[in-house]
């Protein structure tokens, strides 16, 4: 690690300056970034610390929707209240990763480009319908949560490129959202499936919109469209579930490994979806 | 490259350091200011033995970079006693055998600590999880959330005193 500098912008320009050098790496909590450093994966010349800068820097209301810097910790995110509120799956996605000292500094958008299928805070981003702010040397650019990650590891961002903010979309009346997932102990691990399920109901108790995001189960975390289509138009009844669970299990792409085979993780993806879809719809009609 | 000088404070009192490129806080803790109560355990964030306060939360020291700390608050284990007098914490470590070989009771009195300041009255699932951080080898744990419970009732009667 002789060939290592460490920089600390205090704003996005001077990050996006100091990210064009060869083998720079912006860090935000550094907690994948870290281990990479230590086990000699990640031999970057240059680290940019993006906690300096104000615009990654914590949770703001905005346009009715929140933005959440990139460097804001998942701490955080679980001590504001009204994003608790509005997005409680989004938020308990977040909050699994990891220990209490993991969650005073692992962010989502780390969690995001570190670019792991498994990455808990990236389902409810996607069912949230989560849009990334990335800046970089040909300025700035959104794109959905769901585009970043390309692969175990991989990402879409350009050299250079890094996610600046998070935003979530202003939040109706009787909305809400819930994230599963299934690790084999209660703390502390990585998730073998997991499900997302963000819905809209009307006054009637109608799901109005539905989105549902599936993580662990195939190379990247994959919005379904065809199970959140699903659940609208009706009050999540047992054939609702049943098309959903059927539209998840479809979509599961996963590998068999250590954490369990392809097809446990294909069946338990379904069941996992039906329970946050029963908790997101519960919770939306005290929204 | 060169090392980098880092200005912060730890324990209340401002401190200067050179960092080596790509060091830790932990390292930086133990090897430049000779602060050697944090320990490593496993260098990854698994195990809690390095935890630390920085402004005011709790993180493991091995997932620092040691420049990180430029400016800002870090609290270790060297400076949980005061004026000679042991935090309850410690204090209840100690009445109920809370620890065998020792080597993560810096970091679980830290990450004890955190929860107290921000929780006066856990329940008992509530400190194991917060606590789900911290490996422990030698105690099976339960004495250490009985230390942990009974430390937070102590601290709640002396605010009432």
């Amino acid at each position: 690690m002789s060939q290592l500098n460490y920089i600390a912008p205090t704003t996005a320009d001077e990050a996006v300056k100091a990210l064009a050098a060869a083998g720079a790496r912006p860090l935000a909590g550094g907690t994948d970034l870290l281990v990479q450093l230590r086990a000699g994966r990640a031999k970057p010349s240059v680290i940019v610390d993006l906690k300096r800068i104000d615009a990654a820097r914590g949770i703001r209301s905005e346009g009715g929707g929140f933005v959440i810097g990139a460097a804001t910790s998942g701490a955080e995110l679980s001590e504001h209240a009204a994003l608790v509120k509005a997005w409680p799956g989004v938020v308990e996605g977040a909050n699994l990763i990891g220990s209490t000292q993991v969650q005073g500094r692992a962010t989502m958008a780390g969690n995001l480009c570190n670019g792991s299928p498994a990455a808990d805070s990236v389902p409810g981003l996607i069912a949230a319908r989560a849009v990334c702010v990335v800046v970089g040397p040909n300025g700035r650019r959104e794109a959905p949560v769901e585009q970043i990650p390309t692969g175990p590891g991989q990402t879409s961002l350009a050299q250079g490129e890094f996610v600046l903010e998070m935003r979530l979309p202003p939040r109706p009346a009787r909305s809400s959202d819930a994230y599963l997932r299934l690790i084999p102990r209660t703390e502390m691990d990585i998730a073998v499936a997991g499900a997302a399920v963000n819905l809209v109901l009307d006054a009637a108790g109608v799901v109005t919109e539905a989105h549902v995001a599936i993580g662990a189960v195939a190379p990247t975390a994959l919005l379904v469209a065809e199970a959140g289509a699903a659940l609208v138009g009706t009050k999540l009844d047992d054939a609702a579930l049943a098309k959903l669970d059927a539209a998840v299990r479809a979509a599961c792409r996963p590998i068999s490994d250590k954490r369990g085979t392809a097809a446990y993780r294909t069946k338990i993806a379904g069941v996992l979806a039906r329970r946050a879809a029963q908790i997101a719809y519960d919770r939306a009609g005290k929204a | 490259m060169s090392k980098t000088h880092v200005t912060t404070t730890i324990n209340g009192d401002a401190v200067e350091f050179l960092a080596e490129p790509g060091a830790t806080l932990l390292d930086a803790l133990r090897d430049e200011v000779g602060l050697t109560g944090s320990k490593e355990g496993c260098g990854s964030g698994d195990c809690g033995a390095c935890s630390v306060i920085l402004d005011g939360r709790l993180v493991c020291s091995c997932l620092v970079l040691a420049p990180e700390v430029e400016g800002r608050r870090v609290e270790t284990i060297e400076g949980l006693a005061k004026d000679g007098h042991l935090h309850a914490v410690q204090q209840k470590f100690l009445e109920h055998a809370a620890l065998q070989c020792g080597f993560c009771t810096p970091g679980l009195l830290m990450a004890s600590k955190a929860l107290l300041d921000a929780n006066p009255d856990p329940t008992e699932t509530e400190a194991r999880y917060w606590l789900a951080g911290n490996l422990c080898r030698c105690t099976g744990y339960d004495k250490i959330i009985k230390a942990v419970l009974d430390a937070a009732a102590e601290l709640r009667q002396e605010r009432v005193a």
